[in-house]
C-alpha cells in the first residue's frame, strides 16, 4: 500500500476529528490539543530553518513572544477580534524578523545560534521594562471576556485545527516545490547551490522570515489560549529545549520527525509530571544520546531503514528506459 | 630493490562518485616514481588514499609490510609517509619556522633538522619569522617540502609541486628535492602535469586515466606516442 | 552618576567577564566548538567550590588551583568521551549535546541544592578598598579579580604562541586535515584544549561565586556574557577577549547606573551594534 495513501487517509480522519472536536472532547483535552498544535507548528518552523535553511537558531522564542504580545495589543488595546488577530500577530513577528536577520546573519554556525539567543533576550528585557506592556508582571487577555467559555474554547480549538492543516499542508507544498528543492540544495552544499544560480542569501532570508511568521502565529494562538502573557513566559529560555529537542529527537529535515518528537515530548512530560523538572533532565539525556547515536533522529533512522514516508517529499531519479 | 609501498586493487570514492577503480602500483626503496595523467584522472586521490585521507580496505595499501589502508593520517605519518599536498596548504597563522616545525609532530627521528632544511633552502632562513601569506609561490613550495622533510619520512608524496610556479623556480625546487631524497634514500612519488619534467625526475612512471592505470614502465623507455595515447585514453 | 567611578567599576567587572570568555575562546578557537553549557559549568564550579570550602575550610583563593585541576581532568574526559563524537559534521550535534548537558546540570543543581542564592565568602578582602586618588577608591577584591584575568590572558598567550602545544593548537585551528597529515593526533589535542578551557572555567567560577550571589539558573546569562565579550573583542588573541570583556563590563555598568533595569540590556545592545558595524570584532587579529 502506497505510504502516501496512508497519509491521505490519516489527513481525512484528522480533519473530521478537528471539525467535530468541541462536541466530544473535554475542555482539558481541547486545551492539550491546542498546545500540541502550537508546539508542533513552532517545531516545524524550527525544522525548516535548521533542517532546510541550515540556520540553527536558539532564539525563535523572540517571535513566540512578539506574536503573543502583538495579539494582546491588537485584541486588548485596538479592539480587534482576537482570533483574526492571530495571523496579524504572525505578520508583526515577520516584520521584526526583517531587521533582525540583518544583524544575526553577520555570523554563522554556533555564533549565529548564540546571537539569535541574545536577540530574544533583548526583546525580553525591552518588554519587561515597558510598563505599557505590563512590565514583568504581564497582562491578561481581557478581550476574551466578550466570549463565553464554550464559544471561546471551540473557536480556539478550530483555529488550532486550521493552523495545523495550514502548517503541514503548507510545508508539504513548499518542500515539494522549486523553493523546497532550492532549500535542500542549500542545505547540502551552499556553494554548489549558489553556482547553480540559487540566490542563497535571499532564500535564507525568506526562510527566516516565513519561519518567524509561523512561529508568531503559534505564539499568538498559545497565549490566546493561556489568556495571560508575561515576558518570561513569552521570551523565556524554556522554549529552547522544546523546539530543539523535539525536532532533533524526532528527526530533523523531515515533516514526520517533529510530529514524532512533539508527541514524545508530551508523553515524557505526562510520565514525569509528578517529579518536578526531572522530565527536563530525561529530555536532555535523551537528546544527547539520540544526537550521538542517531543523528537523523528517531524517525529519520527508522524511516530510512524501512523506507517509510507518510509525507513523501523526496525526489527519486528514474533512469529513462534504454532503447533495446 | 625491495618494495616499500604496494597497492592492491585500491579503490576510492567521494560519496557516490568512484574516483579509483582498482589500482595496483609499487614504489621500491629509494625509487623516484612519477604519476602523470589528465586532470581528474585520480592522481591526487591516489596520494590522498595513501596518506590515509580516504576510506580504504586495510590491505589495499601495504607499507613496509604493514597493511595501512584503514589507518588514520596521523598514524600513517608516524610510520614515515609525508605528503606535500596540492596547493601547499601551509598553516596561515604560523610563521615559516613554525610551519616547518609542524613536520616533526609525527614523532620520527632522523637526519633532517631545521638547520639542514635552511641549508637546502637558504631563502627560508631570512624569512623564518614571516607569515606564509607574504611568501612567493616558490618559497611557499619550499616551506611545504621542508615541512615534509622534517617528518623524516621514508616515503615522500608530492602533489603538483610545480603548479603556479615559474619554470626557473620549478627547476630549482625539483633539483633540491632530488638532492634531498637521493642523499637520504627517501623514496618519492611525484604527481606532475608536465610530462617531460615527470620523466626527467623519475625512474619509473604510471599514467592514470579515468581512475585506472593506463600505462606504466621505465620513464626513459616510455615513448611520447605511448604516453599521449594513454594520457588521453585513446586506444592503440 | 559619577562617570569615572562607573567606568572603573565596569572595567573591573569586565575582568570577570573576560575570565568567562577566555575559556570559551580556547575551545572555539581550536576546534570551532561552542559549549552551550559553558555558563552552567561556571555555576557548577561555584557550587563545587562551596562544597570544597565547607569540607576543608580552605581559603577561597587556595581552592582555585584545586578546582582548576579537578575541572581540567573532567574537561579532558568529557571531550574525549562525549564531545569529540560530535565534531566533524555540522554544528547541530555539538549544540544539541552541550545544550542537553546544560539542561541536565541546571536541573540537577536545582533539585539537589537549596533554592536560596548562595555566595562564596571571602574573609577580610571582601570589603577592603584601595584609595586611588581624586577621592576615588577601588575594591581590593575586584582589583584582584581583574589582575587574575590579566594573568590568565598572559598564560594563555604564552601557551598558544610560545609552546609546541600552542603550535599544534593553531595548526589544527587553521587546517584540521593538514594537521592530521603531519601527525597531530587531534582527538587527544582537543582533550588538552578542553582541559585548559575547563581550568579557566574553574578560576572564573570561584571569582564569580565571590562577586555574585548565584543560583542554578544563572548559567545561560554567563554564557551570553562570555560570548558577547568574544564577539566584541574579536577572535585571534586573548588580549582582544580581555578588551571585549572590559567593554561589556563598562557598557553594563553605565546602563545600570542610568537605570537598574537597563544594565544587562545595555551590554546586549553594545554587542548588537558591534555585530552590525564590525562583525569580526574590534580587536580581531586576522590570520
Amino acid at each position: 500500500m502506497n505510504a502516501g495513501r496512508i497519509g491521505i487517509v490519516v489527513a481525512v480522519l484528522l480533519v473530521i476529528g478537528l471539525a467535530s472536536g468541541p462536541f466530544w472532547l473535554s475542555s482539558e483535552a481541547m486545551r492539550l490539543v491546542v498546545e500540541f498544535v502550537c508546539l508542533l507548528t513552532m517545531a516545524q518552523m524550527w525544522n525548516v530553518l535548521a533542517g532546510y535553511g541550515g540556520l540553527i537558531s536558539i532564539g525563535q522564542q523572540a517571535y513566540i513572544g512578539i506574536g503573543g504580545y502583538a495579539l494582546f495589543v491588537f485584541a486588548n488595546d485596538l479592539g480587534l477580534n482576537p482570533f483574526l488577530s492571530i495571523p496579524l500577530a504572525g505578520l508583526v513577528a515577520a516584520l521584526f524578523a526583517i531587521p533582525t536577520s540583518r544583524v544575526v546573519f553577520r555570523l554563522t554556525g554556533g555564533y549565529f545560534a548564540v546571537a539569535t539567543w541574545v536577540v530574544a533576550e533583548v526583546y525580553r528585557l525591552l518588554v519587561a521594562n515597558d510598563s505599557a506592556l505590563g512590565s514583568g508582571a504581564g497582562i491578561s487577555l481581557t478581550a476574551m471576556l466578550a466570549f463565553d467559555k464554550a464559544t471561546r474554547e471551540s473557536i480556539t480549538f478550530w483555529t488550532a485545527g486550521a493552523l495545523l492543516i495550514a502548517t503541514i499542508g503548507g510545508l508539504y507544498w513548499l518542500l515539494r516545490s522549486r523553493v523546497g528543492l532550492a532549500l535542500t540544495a542549500i542545505r547540502d552544499d551552499p556553494v554548489a547551490a549558489e553556482s547553480q544560480g540559487i540566490d542563497v542569501a535571499r532564500t535564507k532570508f525568506l526562510v527566516y522570515t516565513v519561519a518567524a511568521f509561523g512561529t508568531g502565529c503559534a505564539g499568538a494562538l498559545y497565549f490566546s489560549s493561556a489568556l495571560r502573557i508575561s515576558p518570561d513566559a513569552a521570551f523565556g529560555m524554556d522554549w529552547i529545549p522544546l523546539l530543539f529537542f523535539t525536532v532533533v529527537i524526532g528527526g530533523i529535515g523531515t515533516i514526520e520527525g517533529p510530529i514524532l518528537g512533539t508527541l514524545l515530548y508530551f508523553a515524557v512530560r505526562q510520565e514525569f509530571s509528578d517529579y518536578g523538572t526531572w522530565y527536563l533532565i530525561a529530555l536532555g539525556l535523551l537528546a544527547i544520546v539520540v544526537m550521538i547515536r542517531f543523528p537523523r533522529g528517531l524517525w529519520g533512522e527508522f524511516a530510512s531503514r524501512f523506507g517509510w514516508h507518510a509525507f513523501p517529499i523526496q525526489r527519486i531519479l528514474r533512469e529513462p528506459k534504454e532503447a533495446s | 630493490m625491495s618494495v616499500l609501498l604496494e597497492t592492491h586493487g585500491l579503490t576510492a570514492h567521494y560519496g557516490d562518485f568512484q574516483a579509483l577503480f582498482g589500482i595496483d602500483a609499487q614504489v621500491r626503496d629509494g625509487e623516484r616514481v612519477a604519476l602523470i595523467g589528465a586532470n581528474g584522472a585520480g592522481k591526487s586521490t591516489f596520494l590522498r588514499a595513501i596518506a590515509g585521507l580516504m576510506r580504504s580496505a586495510p590491505d589495499a595499501i601495504v607499507f613496509d609490510g604493514t597493511a595501512i589502508g584503514s589507518r588514520s593520517p596521523a598514524e600513517i605519518a608516524a610510520l614515515g609517509i609525508a605528503l606535500v599536498p596540492e596547493g601547499r596548504r601551509l598553516f596561515a597563522s604560523l610563521s615559516v619556522e613554525e610551519n616547518l616545525s609542524t613536520g616533526s609532530f609525527n614523532g620520527r627521528k632522523g637526519p633532517w633538522t631545521l638547520a639542514r632544511v635552511y641549508e637546502l633552502f637558504p631563502v627560508l632562513l631570512e624569512k623564518r619569522r614571516a607569515s606564509p601569506g607574504s611568501l612567493s609561490g616558490g618559497q611557499q613550495q619550499m616551506v611545504a617540502i621542508g615541512r615534509a622533510l622534517l617528518a623524516n619520512p621514508r616515503l615522500l608524496l608530492c602533489d603538483e609541486v610545480s603548479l603556479g610556479l615559474a619554470p626557473a623556480v620549478v627547476k630549482d625546487v625539483y633539483a633540491a628535492l632530488r638532492r634531498a631524497c637521493d642523499a637520504g634514500g627517501v623514496s618519492v612519488v611525484i604527481v606532475e602535469q608536465d610530462i617531460d619534467l615527470a620523466r626527467a625526475m623519475s625512474q619509473r612512471a604510471y599514467c592514470f586515466t579515468h581512475g585506472s592505470v593506463s600505462l606504466s614502465g621505465e620513464s626513459a623507455a616510455l615513448t611520447r606516442e605511448a604516453i599521449s595515447a594513454a594520457y588521453f585514453g585513446v586506444s592503440a | 552618576m559619577n562617570w569615572v567611578d562607573t567606568i572603573v567599576q565596569g572595567t573591573l567587572l569586565g575582568g570577570l567577564y573576560a575570565l568567562f570568555a577566555m575559556g570559551l575562546a580556547v575551545i572555539y578557537g581550536v576546534m570551532r566548538q561552542i559549549n552551550i553549557a559553558h555558563g552552567d559549568f561556571i555555576v557548577l564550579g561555584a557550587y563545587l567550590s562551596l562544597g570544597i570550602i565547607a569540607a576543608t575550610g580552605l581559603h577561597p583563593f587556595l581552592v582555585i588551583p584545586l578546582a582548576a585541576v579537578v575541572f581540567a581532568l573532567f574537561g579532558y574526559a568529557l571531550q574525549r568521551g562525549v564531545l569529540n563524537h560530535t565534531l566533524g559534521g555540522d554544528i547541530l550535534a555539538p549544540l544539541v549535546v552541550t545544550y542537553g548537558l546544560a539542561i541536565v546540570i541546571e536541573n540537577v543543581l536545582q533539585q539537589t541544592q537549596s533554592a536560596d542564592p548562595r555566595s562564596i565568602k571571602l574573609p577580610v578582602l571582601d570589603t577592603a578598598s584601595l584609595p586611588i586618588g581624586g577621592g576615588l577608591a577601588v575594591g581590593v577584591f575586584p582589583l584582584i579579580m581583574f589582575l587574575a584575568a590579566v594573568a590568565v590572558a598572559i598564560a594563555l598567550e604564552i601557551v598558544f604562541n610560545r609552546t609546541r602545544l600552542g603550535v599544534a593548537f593553531r595548526a589544527v585551528s587553521d587546517d584540521r586535515e593538514m594537521a592530521s597529515i603531519v601527525g597531530v593526533r587531534d582527538k587527544r589535542l582537543f582533550g588538552y584544549a578542553s582541559a585548559i578551557s575547563f581550568a579557566v572555567i574553574a578560576v572564573a567560577s570561584v571569582f564569580m561565586g565571590i562577586k555574585f550571589t548565584f543560583t542554578p539558573s544563572l548559567g545561560p546569562n554567563f554564557l551570553l556574557y562570555a560570548f558577547e565579550a568574544i564577539v566584541i573583542g574579536g577572535m585571534g588573541s586573548f588580549w582582544g577577549t580581555l578588551a571585549g570583556g572590559v567593554i561589556l563590563g563598562i557598557a553594563q555598568a553605565i546602563g545600570f547606573a542610568l537605570n537598574p533595569g537597563w544594565g544587562i540590556l545595555a551590554g546586549h545592545l553594545v554587542f548588537l551594534v558591534v555585530l552590525l558595524v564590525r562583525p569580526t570584532g574590534l580587536f580581531a587579529r586576522t590570520a
